[in-house]
């Protein structure tokens, strides 16, 4: 990071100064996340951080024009973040015998600009799994992280949630004086609580992506901006780890192949195209490829988890040119290794479909009946769009319609109901009467 | 930092222990307990006697109202506390998972307060 900058930029000519006000600007889109990660660590406080990173930033607008941009702008910032911020602080004169400006100037011990980039990276990692801490709420965990890591706003956040910003804001104060009163460390987990830790960090990002994905509810089937900074997150994981975790690998595989096929899920109007009436010519072969190869490193390990096999289903699909060509016993295989280490209906569900591709609607009917005899299912409206296609499959028009509009009953998002309902629609233009009378 | 770790669990799942297991889960506690007091971890820790036991005292307008039982009727009840000195939440987590009944109860956390506040109870 030193040295990019350049020591003509100190001459004072108009265009030096606009030069630096352009680094300042660069630094801020790009850097701020680093930065904010280190005074967090320094001061010990989210908000404080918050203030002291605004605060350095507008005193590098100020001085950098006139006196030129520092050597180690990041360590300038750091440095000046820090004093203004602990400089604050006393102006309030906020402290009491619990919040002493002496223990928050031991904690920042350390001179900042001595330290390494490496150092730097650390930071940005303590942050994320600060962020992911188990103690902490889910909900608060994602909002946390969009908040610190990904630099999203209450704002834009609430706005991809559906959530009220005040809720938000609150979910991330909340969060927040927990880290400080329950003194919520701000490390990397050492190699014990490593794998936990991480599956964490991981839920948080695909929950983030899924939300990206596939929205809970809501007229908008995706939304596209979450699925990136998801994408985003789970590059900047494995580029800042230290030894290479599969599961992060097979999460970013799996997000990425799953991403490749966002433009041909939907039609022009928003509705729902299925996997195999998708056009793919449509899917992005860039992702496909850096997906693929990731699936194929984190499969080399000898653990292999449950990302890294849903990435390795999702890599079937990537593979076949066409449907028809899909290895549908790959997939069942692949399920039943998934579910040997994650047993769940949902999975067993997805396992059944893929059964009925290789032996048939039949006999992938009969699993769907039995698996949705456990009762776990009752209200998941995918698990009765499931069995009202097999049954539409087997021209059983009675069933599929009742199953349909059960499915419809409980589903949330809108182009999924424009789905089930133009399906349901279809089976009554084949058999006026399997639409029945509707029922009270 | 001080953190009190309150250990719940369900009474009857206690007792439902046969003789062999109960006395290995005691030595069990016990050991652990020496083994927190030698790291200078621990500063005081009890079991307590059954819930049935628990009486619950309120003061209204200068009357002492006492029920019979403890403060919450839930399914698990709290049966003993340490509190423990240690450098953070995630240290106090770690001596807590080693705690045996963890396995079959639940273990809450709570950071100790060093001083009442001045401008109110919680920050």
């Amino acid at each position: 990071m030193t040295g990019q900058v350049g020591h003509g930029f100190r001459m004072s000519d108009d265009n030096a100064s606009g030069v630096a006000r352009s680094v300042v600007e660069a630094l801020y889109r790009d850097d701020s996340r680093r930065v904010v990660a280190t005074l967090i660590r320094l001061l010990g406080d989210f908000d404080l951080a918050e203030e002291g990173l605004h605060e350095a930033f507008r005193a590098a607008l100020e001085q950098w024009p006139r006196d030129g941009v520092p050597d180690n702008p990041y360590a300038w910032l750091v440095s000046t973040g820090r004093f203004k911020a602990i400089d604050s602080l006393r102006r309030r004169g906020k402290f009491d015998a619990l919040d002493d400006p002496a223990a928050i100037m031991d904690v920042a011990g350390v001179d900042p600009a001595t330290r390494d980039d490496e150092g730097i990276e650390d930071d940005r990692l303590r942050l994320i799994f600060t962020c992911c801490h188990p103690a902490l709420l889910s909900d608060a965990q994602v909002a946390l992280t969009l908040r610190e890591v990904c630099d999203l706003t209450t704002e834009e956040i609430a706005r991809a949630f559906l959530t009220p910003a005040a809720t938000l804001a609150q979910r991330i104060v909340r969060a927040k004086a927990k880290i400080r009163s329950a003194r919520i460390p701000y490390e990397v987990p050492g190699y014990r609580e490593m794998p936990a830790r991480l599956d964490a960090v991981l839920r948080v990002i695909y929950l983030v992506f899924n939300e990206g994905y596939a929205a809970s509810s809501g007229a908008s089937l995706t939304r596209q901006d979450l699925s990136g900074e998801a994408i985003r997150l789970g590059r900047l994981l494995i580029e800042l780890l230290a030894q290479p975790e599969p599961e992060a690998e097979g999460l970013l595989a799996l997000m990425l192949l799953q991403e490749s096929r966002r433009d041909a899920r939907t039609t022009a109007e928003g509705d729902l195209v299925l996997l195999e009436d998708q056009d793919r010519m449509r899917w992005n072969r860039g992702q496909i490829r850096e997906g693929l190869a990731l699936v194929e490193r984190a499969l080399r390990h000898r653990r292999v988890g449950p990302y890294t096999l849903q990435a390795a289903i999702a890599a079937v699909h990537a593979r076949a040119p066409d449907p028809a060509a899909t290895n549908w016993g790959e997939i069942v295989g692949l399920y039943d290794v998934l579910l040997r280490l994650d047993p769940s209906p949902v999975i067993e569900l997805n396992r059944a479909v893929a059964l009925a591709m290789r032996d048939g609607a039949e006999a992938g009917l009969g699993l769907v009946d039995r698996i949705m005899s456990g009762g776990k299912l009752n209200n998941y409206h995918i698990a009765y769009a499931v069995r009202a296609d097999l049954c539409r499959r087997l021209n059983r028009h009675h069933e599929a319609a009742a199953a349909y509009r059960r499915a419809l009953e409980l589903v949330g998002q809108e182009p999924e109901r424009r789905f089930l309902q133009r399906r349901l629609s279809e089976l009554r233009r084949l058999q006026p009467e399997a639409g029945g009378p509707p029922e009270s | 930092m001080k953190y009190l770790c309150l250990a719940y669990e369900e009474e009857q799942k206690l007792n439902g222990l046969s003789r062999s297991e109960w006395q290995a889960l005691r030595q069990e506690t016990l050991d652990y307990v020496e083994a927190l007091r030698e790291s200078g971890r621990l500063v005081t820790t009890y079991a307590l006697q059954s819930a049935t036991t628990a009486s619950t005292l309120e003061v209204r307008n200068g009357e002492v109202w006492v029920t019979d039982g403890p403060f919450t009727e839930t399914k698990e009840q709290l049966g003993g506390f340490f509190l423990i000195e240690v450098a953070d939440h995630d240290e106090a987590l770690q001596v807590a998972a080693r705690w045996p009944s963890a396995r079959i109860g639940s273990i809450e956390i709570r950071p100790v307060e060093e001083a009442l506040r001045l401008e109110r109870r919680y920050g």
